[in-house]
Order: structure tokens, then C-alpha cells, then sequence
């Protein structure tokens, strides 16, 4: 038993050690220029568990543990916009246990997030699920609400979870959106005119032509991703590179990693190395910001 | 990559092939995390001429063998390359010229000069091995922020090499379109693309796809643009609106196969930098740390072995 102790004091003072030093590490790093947001593709979870000959649910449980981890290294870091591919629409089309498996799987973890010991309340969370949550099912899409009402308030740092979700998918509703936007826009002031006893033709058609031109503003406005600033870094883990319909219109000019650690194997030197190239090609992105907002 | 056909080659040759150390093998598990300049850069100052020569044996040796006739012989494949497996749609970010002439003391003239060259190598590639469509990255909507002087230039390249190749284009069966937002452009390259389309309109052996002016964003709001259009007219229901029609408005609407199987960007930048957005959804991505002017059949190979050992699910399982 007093080895017992002794182990257990030893494994105590090594993870104090341990986080003493990454609080180190991230202060290092922290006196140069932090992503504001970064972006994951969870990708591996499957081939993690056939790696181990776990059970294939198996994968996707450490696929959570490493999200809460690796989420938990972003916000001390200081990084304000985590998005995380959670799941596609494509993801629809895998088998319909699986699917079950999955959601339900969310489903638990999504109530986890608010517990007490939840990541909502260690870093302030406001959560956001982004996609066309129209496709989950009744009981997900009242607890995805339910997080979403309950952390609208929190300030401190911000979670966005794509499910399901795909960039064509998101492009098309605001697409929609943005043209009953502007049939609504235009119909207010030609039934004004027509009141008005304004003749049709000429002056109708010039005030319609104005109102109907449609400009990036007004896509941008309706992108379910509007709520945050484009992503600053893209990391995709499992060393596929591609982008898989995510966030195509926000990445234009993201730098993309692929590390080839799987999703439940990625850790803190990832993060880390890609940071670290963030600020190595700092000064050049800014720069092509700057001058693309000044012109 | 030497083909068993070829004599038995001279010393410096063979000691210019050697130099390359043999990376496609482990293109698969590499560490995608950055391109370090230590790793980039002993490459790129390593003068171009001995790979030239190397390229240039192999691609003379080649050509000795075809027909004269405009319609060669199915071409035998680099070792490592399966013909059934080979993309389709290739579409290129054409990165690093400027770098290229700055490292060997030249104007930026020079590296748009030789990234020509290195355009025209890899059109013949593609045509020969029977990849439909290439769709190149030749200058960004952000790059009219560049210098003046330097636009001009391009400008005037663009005129200049579409000039000489429309004849070659022609007779190789190759179909040139243009895309991209094209008012900003001088009128007379304007009048020359548009002959030059319509010159090359019937031809399908290779479609070369050329991005002038090109905005990936810009490309979906003009495709928003004329489906609200259609919209207003009633042409269109709102309801209606889905990804097909989306696709079907979007510039690459002037080929058969819009969405490119793989994306290679040179002069090991990570970025897509606003090129194709929407068509780059399952696209593979592949990152060459050579700058374009050194980019030449030997990297090519190395992206299509990567390209070929992918698994591609497109959401779904193996």
C-alpha cells in the first residue's frame, strides 16, 4: 500500500511537472502572433482502433478524448475560434449502425459538455453547431439547441461543431437565402412605387436592376460560418490532404496541414509545430490583408 | 525516372538523376506539417540545367519514337503509374517565379519567362498522357495589387504565348477556355482569347483550362449572380436552388469534368489561396516544395504515384 502512495505521489508531481512545463511552452510561444481561430478534420478514428484491434466504436471514443484534449491546449494557449469537422453529410451514405452509433455517441457527449466538469464551464465556452441541423434527428437536434440556448451568453472562447455539414451544402443556403433576401428587398420599394403611381417600365426596372445585383457581402452574410472569422489554420490529421468539403469558401487563404498522426494520436507538438509555421508565414498574410482591404 | 528503351546514358546524366534522392516513396506517410527552407532550398539552388538535361534526354528519346502524324501512339507510362488510375482533371497553382529569378539575381521577368517554359512541358505531359483537362493558375484577382509594371509584363506574356501556341493548339486537338473575370484585362488580349477559344472550340484530346483574373469566391457570386437572376425572371424557383444548379453556373461549366482529381501547388506553399473553392471539394491536394520554373516531368511523376496510392471515399468507407 505505501508503494501504492508513493506511485500515486509520483504520478502527481510528474503531471504537475508536465503541465508546468506546456504553460511554459505556450507563454514562449505566446510572444508571437496567435491564430485566432483553427480548424480540424477528426480524421483516423477507424484506422486508429484496426491499428489496436479495439472495436471500431473504440476509435471514435479516443477520437473524443483527444478533441477535449487538444481543445484544452487551443483555449490556453489563447486561441478564441476552434471549428471542428465532427460530421459530414457525405457521412450520411457509411452504414445505418454506424450512423446510429455516431450520433448517439454525440448525443452523450454533447450533454457531457455541460456537466459540471464539462469544457463549457472551464473555459467559457459558447458553442455553436453548424450545418444543416435540419438533417439530425429530433432528439440530437433538441439537445444541440438546448447547448446552444444555454452557452449563448459565454464570451470568454468559442466552440464551433459542423454537424452535418458540407461547404457545397452551406454555399447553396446562402445562396437561397441571399436571392429571398433581395426578392424581398426589391418587392418593398416597387409596390411603393406602383402605389406611388409610378409607371411601369423604365423607372421600376432601373430601381429593380440596383437592388438586384447580389455581392459577396450579401453571401457572406448567410454563411452558417458567419459567426466566427475565417480560419487562420486548417490541420487535417491521418496525412490525407484534402479538404473533403470543408470550409472551402473560409480557407482561401488558410495554410493546410496534414500531419500523418492520426485523429486520437494527435497532440501537443502538432499543435504546436503548426502554430509555429503560422507565425512563420505571418508577416506575408498580413500583408496581403492589409493591402486587400486597403484597395 | 529512365525508361528501359533508352541507351545506356552518359555519366552526367546519370549523376544528375542521382542527385534527387527518390521521395515519392515516401510521399504517402510524409509529414505534411510544413516545408521547411532548409529542405526547399538546397533544391531550388541547385542550378536547373543538369535536371533540364536529364528531362530533356527523356522527353527527346520519346518524341524520336512517335509518329509524325498529330494522333501518337498510346503512350507507355512511367514506371510506377497505372493508367487506369490516372486523374482525369489535374489543375496546378503555377507558384514560385518570382523566387526563382530572385534566387539567381534575375528580374521577376525572367521567372515568369521560365515558368512558360515549364507550362508548356507539362501541357505536352498531360497530352500525351491523355489527361482531359488541366486547369492552371496563371493570375490571381488578388494579384492585380501587384507592381505595374510586373502586370503589364504578364499581360503581355499571356499575348505573347498565346500568339505561338494557337497554331500547335490547333493541330493537337488541344481546346483552350479562359476563365476568370476578364473586363480588368487589356482589350487586345481580350479579342485574342476569345478567337483563340473560338478557334479551339471542337477540340477534345486535352482541354487546357486557363484561370486569368480568377477568384474562386468571385466564381460562386457570379454564379449566385445569374441564379438570382433566373430567380427574378421566374426562370428558376428558390426552391430549386441545389448544388447541380450551382455547378452548372460556375465558370468551369465549359468542360465535362469540372472538379479536378488533383491539386498540385509548387514552391511548397500549404494554401489553396482562393483558386477553384467549390470544385476543390474532394480534390487531392498535393504540395511540391520545388518552385515552378523547376517543376518538370520527374515532379509530375511524383504527384500522380502520390495521386494513385490514395484511398478516396468521398465520406463513405472503404
Amino acid at each position: 500500500m505505501l508503494t501504492e502512495k508513493t506511485g500515486g505521489i509520483k504520478s502527481l508531481l510528474f503531471g504537475g511537472l508536465v503541465t508546468f512545463l506546456r504553460i511554459c511552452l505556450f507563454k514562449v510561444i505566446a510572444t508571437g502572433p496567435i491564430p485566432e481561430h483553427i480548424a480540424f478534420i477528426m480524421d483516423g478514428n477507424r484506422r486508429y482502433a484496426k491499428k489496436h484491434n479495439f472495436a471500431e466504436g473504440s476509435g471514435h471514443k479516443a477520437g473524443y478524448s483527444s478533441l477535449v484534449s487538444m481543445l484544452g491546449h487551443c483555449y490556453e494557449l489563447g486561441v478564441k475560434y476552434v471549428t471542428v469537422y465532427a460530421f459530414s453529410i457525405d457521412n450520411f451514405k457509411r452504414r445505418p449502425d454506424i450512423v446510429k452509433f455516431l450520433m448517439d455517441l454525440m448525443l452523450e457527449k454533447i450533454e457531457l459538455l455541460l456537466g459540471e466538469e464539462g469544457l463549457v464551464n472551464q473555459y467559457g465556452l459558447r458553442i455553436y453547431f453548424i450545418g444543416n441541423l435540419k438533417l439530425l434527428s429530433e432528439p440530437v437536434r433538441a439537445a444541440v439547441e438546448k447547448v446552444m440556448k444555454a452557452t449563448e451568453n459565454n464570451k470568454r472562447a468559442v466552440l464551433l461543431v459542423c454537424m452535418p455539414y458540407t461547404s457545397t451544402d452551406e454555399i447553396v443556403h446562402a445562396v437561397k437565402q441571399s436571392c429571398e433576401n433581395k426578392r424581398r428587398e426589391i418587392q418593398t420599394p416597387v409596390a411603393t412605387k406602383l402605389a406611388n403611381g409610378a409607371s411601369e417600365g423604365v423607372e421600376v426596372m432601373m430601381e429593380l436592376r440596383k437592388l438586384a445585383n447580389i455581392n459577396l457581402v450579401d453571401v457572406e452574410k448567410h454563411m452558417y460560418m458567419g459567426v466566427a472569422p475565417d480560419p487562420d489554420i486548417l490541420i487535417r490529421s491521418s496525412g490525407e490532404t484534402r479538404l473533403s468539403n470543408f470550409l472551402l469558401w473560409q480557407t482561401a487563404n488558410c495554410p493546410l496541414y496534414s500531419p500523418a498522426a492520426l485523429w486520437p494520436e494527435l497532440d501537443i507538438r502538432h499543435l504546436v509545430w503548426a502554430v509555429l509555421n503560422f507565425q512563420r508565414s505571418y508577416p506575408y498574410l498580413e500583408k496581403k490583408k492589409q493591402k486587400k482591404i486597403s484597395e | 525516372m529512365l525508361s528501359l528503351r533508352l541507351p545506356i546514358p552518359s555519366e552526367s546524366v546519370l549523376a544528375s538523376v542521382m542527385q534527387r534522392p527518390p521521395r515519392f516513396l515516401n510521399a504517402r506517410n510524409q509529414t505534411h506539417l510544413f516545408c521547411s527552407p532548409t529542405l526547399s532550398e538546397p533544391k531550388a539552388l541547385q542550378s536547373s540545367t543538369p535536371q533540364a538535361t536529364a528531362a530533356d534526354v527523356v522527353t527527346r528519346e520519346e518524341e524520336e519514337e512517335l509518329n509524325d502524324g498529330t494522333t501518337p501512339p498510346e503512350e507507355e507510362l512511367p514506371e510506377g503509374l497505372r493508367r487506369e488510375l490516372m486523374p482525369k482533371h489535374v489543375a496546378v497553382i503555377m507558384d514560385g517565379n518570382g523566387r526563382w529569378a530572385r534566387q539567381r539575381g534575375l528580374p521577376p521577368g525572367a521567372g515568369h519567362r521560365a515558368g512558360v517554359e515549364s507550362l508548356k512541358a507539362l501541357v505536352e505531359l498531360c497530352w500525351r498522357w491523355e489527361i482531359r483537362v488541366l486547369t492552371v493558375f496563371a493570375f490571381s484577382y488578388d494579384n492585380w495589387i501587384r507592381p505595374k509594371v510586373e502586370v503589364e509584363f504578364l499581360m503581355s506574356l499571356f499575348e505573347n504565348v498565346i500568339q505561338s501556341e494557337l497554331d500547335k493548339f490547333a493541330r493537337e486537338g488541344i481546346r483552350i477556355s479562359v476563365i476568370g473575370d476578364w473586363s480588368r484585362l487589356p482589350e487586345s488580349l481580350q479579342a485574342l482569347i476569345r478567337d483563340a477559344e473560338e478557334k479551339t472550340r471542337k477540340h477534345s484530346r486535352l482541354q487546357l483550362i486557363v484561370a486569368v483574373s480568377y477568384s474562386g469566391k468571385y466564381d460562386v457570386v457570379q454564379a449566385c449572380k445569374s441564379i438570382a437572376n433566373k430567380v427574378k425572371d421566374g426562370i428558376v424557383q428558390v426552391d430549386d436552388i441545389d448544388e447541380g444548379l450551382i455547378e452548372q453556373e460556375l465558370e468551369t461549366n465549359c468542360t465535362e469534368f469540372p472538379y479536378p482529381d488533383l491539386l498540385i501547388r509548387t514552391s511548397g506553399e500549404l494554401r489553396v489561396s482562393n483558386f477553384l473553392l467549390w470544385q476543390l471539394a474532394y480534390t487531392e491536394l498535393f504540395f511540391a516544395p520545388d518552385l515552378w520554373p523547376d517543376f518538370g516531368k520527374d515532379e509530375f511523376v511524383e504527384a500522380l504515384v502520390s495521386f494513385q496510392e490514395r484511398q478516396r471515399r468521398y465520406g463513405g468507407r472503404k
